[in-house]
């Protein structure tokens, strides 16, 4: 029945060649009024430069886009919104310090003989929120003093008020928690029922089923095909999107049972630890080849624990000891053998604009001091030798490093760590916003580790994820760490339990 | 909630206030509304150049060459009056469409060839600092009767006290720039601009124009401060105003606009300027002191503002 109606945006054929890489090839969208239509696809798939052919940001090789039976040729963004399509990206594009009602309106406020209407605007500004998106908030106050779930909505109010034919929503719950991804849905529901088009772009699968009427699949720039949500179970979907059977995530090997951890040596101890404000006095220790996960809510003081484990921030109170000694700053910490990987990998991470090669070797060198430096020829065996250990993709040691995928970015930074052969590997979200295979790979990376002695702390929001990887974990809710569970009691319902309190 | 978006302003303000409060305490004389008027009547020229500069910082860029466009503004005014016989109708006008003009080039380089703006308008201050002695190596002495008749014109204010109008042309300037930054289009994408530039190319604003605009601005502003300033000394010459580019960028940023862009206030601005004259008049009060202790005692308070930024923007990026 919904296959009769005709699609308001109708993409085919699309190609786009970028030098050296064939971003798309023959891809196929269509888009139906009043649906939700997910657009899935593993790092590299295609997805946000299918997104950006769309809203102009690219231009398009070959191919044809229709909008409501016209074709429809963009050039820039600009052009795009003024033809009906709007998008909100991952990372909020709007101006931190113009206020929130400036935020919609820019561009198109309203006006009197020049002069702005600031009354009338944020009147404006305030009913389009609460009638549309069921935000109550004062609309003079400064974007920034917002969370970034509320900025997401002002996007979309945004969007809305410019134009509302097609909606592109590009990872809009990747750093949302579960309440406020509940909300944005209920407003995309609402949107949905008042004929609005979303396309809609994420890497968490419980999510496109909540939300989504439609799946369109791509594969290394490719199209794989076009669902209804429905009628796509969930394993089908998976093993489309990566092109192969679930083995990879069943072959992980399972934990050796039985390993009592207080047999083994302590590798790093935190007793007392604690920083106002971002988390109250902890206890944790870490022993030798373990696995230790964080489990909690964004926001629970996951990150918070990382670094004052690897002295980023300095505590208050408590004292913390790597091997019985005494750690006060990042380097002393690198010293004693404690790796860092963060979860900003753009900006705490990754340097853009150096090559696989130059990255990998940052940390090492930087151990090693500024007059030994490390032989060209010595650095090439080791990029060749980490890009094959870690499955990097291009293996070219010479690419810059901002041309890769996030998965792949990601195992750049974990070559660098491990090139240093830390005893304790601190990764705070190694798996975010990557594909489901590369996440496979790092998981499976992490046990291996930890077989061979190094001990490991893993920061995930996955629960399944950590509980998979961890031999023990530590459970925090509201900046405090409220257990430890380990061994037989170690299962997502209890974990689950102690996040949620009571 | 008010108080954060307001709370560099008001250290302004309230710094101000407090200087004028210590001045009058120590100093017979030094509190009357006069006082307070010199100040206006001797930075007339400064606060002109520095409303042009605010708009520059706040949309994240920086012009260096405002003070040499002043001295170039001088150096052209006094040889076609004084040596061509214009009359000043007409040259008034073409000093401030050159002005423009050379902000409107600056602009135009800095965001088409995207190099950064401190390079290029250090290339624009050495340009027209030196052009200045293409025409003169020497003082060039006015004594034009329209000139001098500016320059002497006091109006009188209820009470005996007087200004410039030289301060009634820098009074319009703070008006039209309030207005400017806060009621039109340009004012906001400027601010917009500052807070990012990313998103406002994004979000569909028109940022080349917006961005030339903003040194065209800066351009016409440092030249009609140069037409002050030759009111003011009834001269042109090469080293008028030699360094003030770094006084004004002082003044903006005393003023409470954060130099990394989209915060700040021209009425700051006029404060930071008021801030600069009354450590000056303290100086010049004391009689001990040399002259060199203004520029001492700007340096600490440019420490004092820097942190007190840092300090506010890093509680801000505490908070969640």
């Amino acid at each position: 029945m919904l296959n009769e109606r005709q699609p308001i945006l109708q993409m085919r054929r699309i190609h786009k060649h970028f030098p050296g890489v064939k971003a798309l090839s023959g891809v196929d969208f269509r888009l139906f009024p009043g649906e939700v239509h997910a657009l899935m696809g593993e790092n590299g798939a295609g997805k946000s430069t299918l997104i950006k052919v769309l809203t102009g940001v690219y231009s398009i090789d070959e191919g044809h886009v229709e909008l409501e039976g016209q074709e429809l040729i963009v050039r820039s963004p600009l052009e795009a919104q003024a033809a009906g399509i709007s998008t909100v990206y991952q990372e909020v594009n709007l101006c931190p310090n113009l206020s929130v009602a400036e935020n919609i309106f820019i561009g198109r406020e309203p006006r009197r003989l020049g002069r702005i209407l600031w009354k009338e605007m944020n009147q404006k500004a305030a009913d389009l929120l609460q009638e549309r998106l069921q935000l109550h908030i004062d609309v003079t106050q400064p974007l920034d003093t917002y969370s970034v779930a509320v900025q997401q909505l002002v996007a979309i109010a945004r969007a809305l008020n410019i134009s509302a034919k097609v909606l592109i929503l590009d990872e809009p719950t990747s750093s949302l928690d579960r309440n406020e991804v509940e909300q944005l849905f209920r407003i995309m529901n609402n949107l949905k029922k008042e004929g609005l088009s979303i396309l809609f772009v994420t890497h968490f699968l419980d999510q496109v089923y909540e939300i989504s009427d439609r799946i369109t699949i791509l594969r290394n720039g490719e199209f794989v095909g076009e669902y209804m949500a429905q009628e796509l179970p969930r394993i089908e979907l998976v093993a489309k999107m990566i092109g192969k059977d679930l083995r990879l995530l069943e072959e992980l090997p399972t934990l050796a049972e039985g390993e009592g951890s207080a047999a083994k040596e302590v590798m790093l101890e935190a007793s007392g630890l604690g920083k106002k404000g971002a988390i109250e006095p902890f206890d944790l220790s870490i022993h030798r080849g373990e696995v230790v996960g964080l489990a909690g809510l964004l926001g629970s003081g996951r990150t918070e624990i990382a670094r004052l484990l690897f002295a980023a921030d300095r505590p208050d109170q408590g004292t913390l000891l790597a091997e019985g000694e005494g750690v006060a700053t990042p380097r002393q910490a690198i010293t004693q053998g404690i790796a860092f990987c963060s979860e900003n990998r753009k900006t705490e991470g990754i340097i853009g604009d150096l090559s696989v090669r130059e990255n990998i070797i940052l940390a090492l060198q930087a151990t090693r001091g500024w007059y030994q430096t490390i032989s060209r020829k010595r650095q090439e065996e080791i990029a060749d030798e980490y890009i094959r250990m870690l499955n990097i993709h291009p293996n070219d040691p010479e690419q810059l490093i901002k041309n890769l995928s996030g998965g792949n970015q990601q195992k750049v930074l974990l070559a660098r760590w491990l090139l240093t052969e830390p005893k304790l590997l601190i990764l705070d979200e190694p798996t975010r916003g990557i594909d489901i295979g590369a996440k496979a790979e790092i998981q499976k990376l992490v046990l291996t580790l930890s077989q061979k002695g190094m001990s490991v702390l893993f920061i995930s929001s996955e629960l399944e994820e950590v509980l998979r990887v961890s031999n023990r974990v530590a459970v925090l809710r509201d900046r405090r760490k409220v257990t430890e569970i380990a061994d037989k009691e170690l299962n997502q319902q209890n974990v689950m339990q102690a996040i949620a309190g009571g | 909630m008010f108080s954060r978006k307001y709370f560099s302003i008001l250290v302004t303000c309230a710094l101000f206030a407090l200087m004028f409060a210590v001045g009058s305490y120590l100093y017979t004389g030094f509190f009357s509304l006069q006082v307070i008027l010199n100040l206006l009547i001797d930075n007339a020229f400064l606060l002109i150049t520095a409303v042009g500069m605010t708009f520059v910082i706040i949309s994240g860029g920086i012009d260096l060459s405002v003070g040499s466009v002043i001295a170039l503004t001088t150096m052209i005014s006094a040889t076609l009056v004084q040596e061509h016989g214009w009359s000043p109708m007409a040259v008034i006008p073409l000093v401030l469409l050159m002005g423009a003009a050379f902000g409107w080039g600056m602009g135009a380089i800095i965001h088409y060839f995207q190099i950064q703006p401190f390079i290029v308008t250090l290339a624009g201050m050495f340009l027209a600092r030196g052009l200045c002695y293409v025409i003169s190596i020497d003082t060039i002495t006015i004594d034009n009767a329209f000139y001098t008749a500016v320059a002497q014109t006091k109006i009188d204010l209820p009470g005996g006290s007087y200004v410039s109008i030289n301060v009634v042309i820098a009074l319009i300037v703070v008006a039209l720039a309030v207005y400017l930054a806060h009621y039109t289009r340009f004012g906001r994408n400027v601010y917009a601009i500052g807070g990012s530039e990313q998103s406002a190319l994004l979000m569909g604003l028109p940022v080349a124009q917006t961005k030339i605009g903003v040194y065209t601005l800066s351009g016409f502003c440092s030249a009609l401060a140069g037409v002050v300033f030759t009111f003011y000394m009834l001269s042109g010459y090469g080293l008028h105003a030699v360094g003030m580019e770094l006084d004004t960028i002082a003044a903006v940023v005393i003023g409470g606009t954060l130099l990394t862009g989209g915060v700040g206030y021209v009425m700051g601005t006029f404060f930071g300027v008021l801030i600069q004259g009354v450590i000056q008049t303290i100086i010049s009060f004391e009689g001990t002191l040399s002259s060199w202790w203004t520029k001492i005692v700007i340096g600490l308070l440019l420490f004092m503002f820097i942190l007190l930024q840092r300090v506010l923007s890093t509680r801000r990026s505490m908070q969640p």
